[in-house]
């Protein structure tokens, strides 16, 4: 094939197209932050920012009382106990607030956990801005140890009018295994 | 045999494949760069792959041919749904086509051989390799892939085997094998068309893999990142799908559906092709609406990449998202409403005879209609939340793609079948083989959708007492199917042995196209000299 007249026509088109594959190859992996951007700008997803957000010149809305829900779950190999102390608050739009969570390590190794939120239904999320929260980093618990958590919120004056209530779950991860050496000591 | 005509000037072509100047034995096929050579090699790989997968679901279905856990153990049965459907999918159906599109596309658009043919022997020597590597898993420690063809994450990355490393690796080198064949398609296509060789005057069936080779440079490498991130979150510590790294599992499932979606379509635009080039010349009349047939053809493409999510209804989505998704899935039923239209419209008043390939274009017509229609129902929101994950689902798939690409694959074989060999096929055995794999195929399928619709999950070892009656049908449905494509087996070898009555160039009598103007069987090189299209 070495006269072939459409040599140099063929390579061409085939750069083309390996343009394209090794394109669409990134594009797959653009889909991982195009996914995060658009779940946030969309808030659809129920993943409130992961970010402490600073609260001041909040105007308090008092015409309106949101009920809030807390549940907290324990992923399959955690096994640490762990809880809130407050089931559920009622809060106005722009009051700050805060409610403790319970962890303790039972067992006798060091463990590192780490609480990933989610909020239901998704379009809360947008406007659930917490100033103080122990999911911003891992915890570390030593054998036996107990801790109280504190997290401080408050809720988006601007939270659409149809949302009244919304459930905030916290899930627990052992992640132990992939955290800092440093840390662990 | 009404069929042939009595041109049977070509018969002293029968020995051409000991031509001086291609090497002997294993070297011949090893080192071949021939389009004919390539496309053989791919369609009897795409069959032992087929009957390799078959074997699994015949594990699977003797596994729930009763009520309760008795031949295999449940990893195992995970370990067979898992790899029968890649093997179906990566290992039978896309080798099939890609078998189909080497021995055909230059022939009908005048091509010597298909533009990069080195690159051609290469995109199907590694493949033998991927399902090498992916079977030898099953030997392992821990079993092979065992999450389901569709890997979802986390099943796939916290729960799964070490040996998914393996599977990774395969489906790595499947995709590559795959761009690299769709690649030679395009290239080939755009630029070694004959002259007078207008892109409207392209045979379906090359138009139908120019749409598919473009869907498959765009998704193909989608996947390859999928299973990538899978590997590094699995194996390097990476979160792209582990929520407790502030990854996604649900995005898993977008990533893999993003390729999934248009993948089905990779597996099934081909078969359009193949019913449109059937379709006309066993009815005897040109094929209705064909600029309609191209541009369905690549609305469905366009489509394709904007319904994935119709996959993911009961993962949580806003009611707007899961809306569209119904919506633009529902829309897709109109470019191929077109095209069933358009085959029936073919055939109306037209001087119809039913020989074999016809036999299962018509199979192909109505049983892909069906597949089709379930398809549409399980588009919609509220009723996939009853279907989703049950026996409806997978009654759906497999008409869409056994009696759907499958047949039509086999169809494309018998049609082609005695331009490629010079003789014709045993008849009898294809009629047998036509006839109980119909009959078969739909005891097989068929019941799925009552058993799916009542609630049986799939992809489990085991359910409850009240489905045993018809998963008992089913069950002897997929043995007499499995069984009737062995008469398809020897039907192939007899004929690789050029037994059969000599056939002439045209073959049947209402081919029209480039490739029935060239002796039977094709010789080894044919178009040297560009044919002037008219």
């Amino acid at each position: 094939m070495s006269a072939n007249p459409n040599q140099t026509k063929n390579n061409k088109l085939v750069l083309k197209l390996a343009a394209i594959v090794v394109g669409m190859f990134g594009f797959g992996f653009a889909l991982v932050p195009l996914y995060d951007v658009l779940c946030d700008a969309l808030g659809i997803n129920g993943k409130p920012s992961d970010t402490a957000a600073v609260y001041e010149a909040v105007e308090i809305d008092e015409s309106r009382l949101i009920t809030v829900d807390f549940i907290t779950r324990i992923n399959t190999g955690m096994p640490w106990e762990f809880k809130s102390e407050t089931r559920r608050v009622k809060v106005h739009p722009g009051q700050l607030n805060q409610v403790n969570f319970y962890v303790k390590n039972p067992t006798n190794t060091a463990i590192v956990g780490q609480a990933v939120p989610s909020i239901s239904p998704g379009p809360a999320a947008l406007y659930m801005n917490k100033t103080e929260c122990f999911c911003f980093e891992q915890q570390i618990l030593q054998a036996g140890e107990e801790l109280l958590m504190p997290m401080q919120f408050y809720v988006d004056p601007q939270l659409p009018q149809d949302i009244t209530y919304f459930t905030l779950q916290y899930t627990l991860y052992n992640v132990t295994a992939s955290a800092d050496v440093v840390a662990m000591n | 045999m009404t069929t042939l005509t009595d041109n049977t000037k070509h018969d002293n072509h029968a020995d051409d494949h000991h031509d001086h100047h291609i090497p002997y034995g294993i070297k011949r096929w090893l080192y071949t760069t021939n389009h004919k050579d390539i496309g053989t090699l791919y369609l009897w790989f795409a069959f032992i792959m087929f009957l390799t997968g078959g074997a699994m679901a015949m594990v699977i279905r003797a596994e729930l041919f009763q009520p309760g856990l008795q031949i295999v153990e449940p990893h195992f049965f995970n370990q067979m749904t898992t790899v029968h459907g890649l093997i179906m999918v990566f290992g039978a159906v896309m080798p099939a086509f890609t078998g189909l599109a080497n021995w055909l596309i230059p022939m009908m658009i005048g091509a010597p051989d298909m533009a990069l043919p080195r690159m051609n022997n290469w995109s199907f020597w590694i493949l033998p390799f991927a399902f090498l590597i992916l079977l030898s898993s099953l030997f392992l420690e821990g079993g092979g892939p065992a999450f389901g063809w569709t890997f979802y994450a986390p099943l796939s990355t916290t729960y799964s085997a070490d040996s998914t490393a393996l599977f990774v690796f395969a489906v790595h080198i499947m995709g590559a094998s795959s761009i690299m064949g769709a690649i030679n398609v395009i290239v080939t296509i755009f630029n070694m068309r004959a002259p007078g060789m207008t892109w409207m005057k392209m045979p379906l069936f090359v138009w139908t893999w120019l749409i598919t080779a473009f869907l498959l440079i765009a998704v193909m490498p989608v996947l390859a990142g999928a299973v990538t991130m899978v590997l590094t979150d699995k194996f390097f510590g990476t979160s792209f799908f582990d929520a407790a790294g502030g990854g996604d599992p649900v995005m898993f499932q977008h990533i893999f559906w993003f390729f999934g979606h248009p993948e089905v379509y990779i597996m099934i635009l081909p078969a359009f092709g193949i019913i449109s080039q059937i379709i006309p010349t066993f009815a005897r009349k040109p094929l209705f609406g064909y600029a309609s047939m191209v541009y369905a053809t690549a609305s469905i493409a366009l489509l394709s990449f904007i319904v994935w999510a119709h996959h993911m209804f009961t993962t949580g989505m806003p009611v707007a998202a899961e809306l569209f998704f119904m919506f633009a899935t529902m829309l897709i039923s109109v470019p191929t409403g077109v095209k069933v239209f358009n085959w029936v419209a073919t055939m109306w008043r037209g001087s119809m005879t039913f020989e074999v390939p016809m036999l299962f274009a018509i199979a192909f017509i109505v049983l892909f209609t069906i597949g089709g229609l379930s398809g549409l129902m399980l588009a919609i929101v509220p009723v996939d939340f009853q279907y989703h994950d049950t026996y409806f689902v997978v009654a759906h798939f497999h008409y869409v793609l056994v009696t759907g690409a499958i047949f039509s694959i086999m169809a494309a074989v018998y049609y082609w079948l005695p331009k490629w060999t010079g003789k014709m096929f045993h008849i009898g055995l294809a009629k047998w083989h036509f006839w109980c794999s119909l009959v078969s195929v739909n005891v097989l399928f068929f019941p799925m959708h009552f058993v799916g619709l009542a609630g049986m999950p799939r992809r489990i070892p085991d359910y409850a007492l009240q489905f045993a009656d018809f998963n008992k049908w089913i069950s002897i449905g997929g043995f007499a199917f499995g069984l009737s494509q062995l008469i398809f087996l020897v039907l192939l070898i007899k004929a690789c042995k050029k037994q059969g009555d000599p056939v002439s160039a045209q073959v049947w009598e209402g081919a029209e196209g480039l490739e029935w103007e060239i002796p039977s069987p094709a010789p080894y090189h044919t178009f040297e000299t560009p044919p002037i299209v008219k």
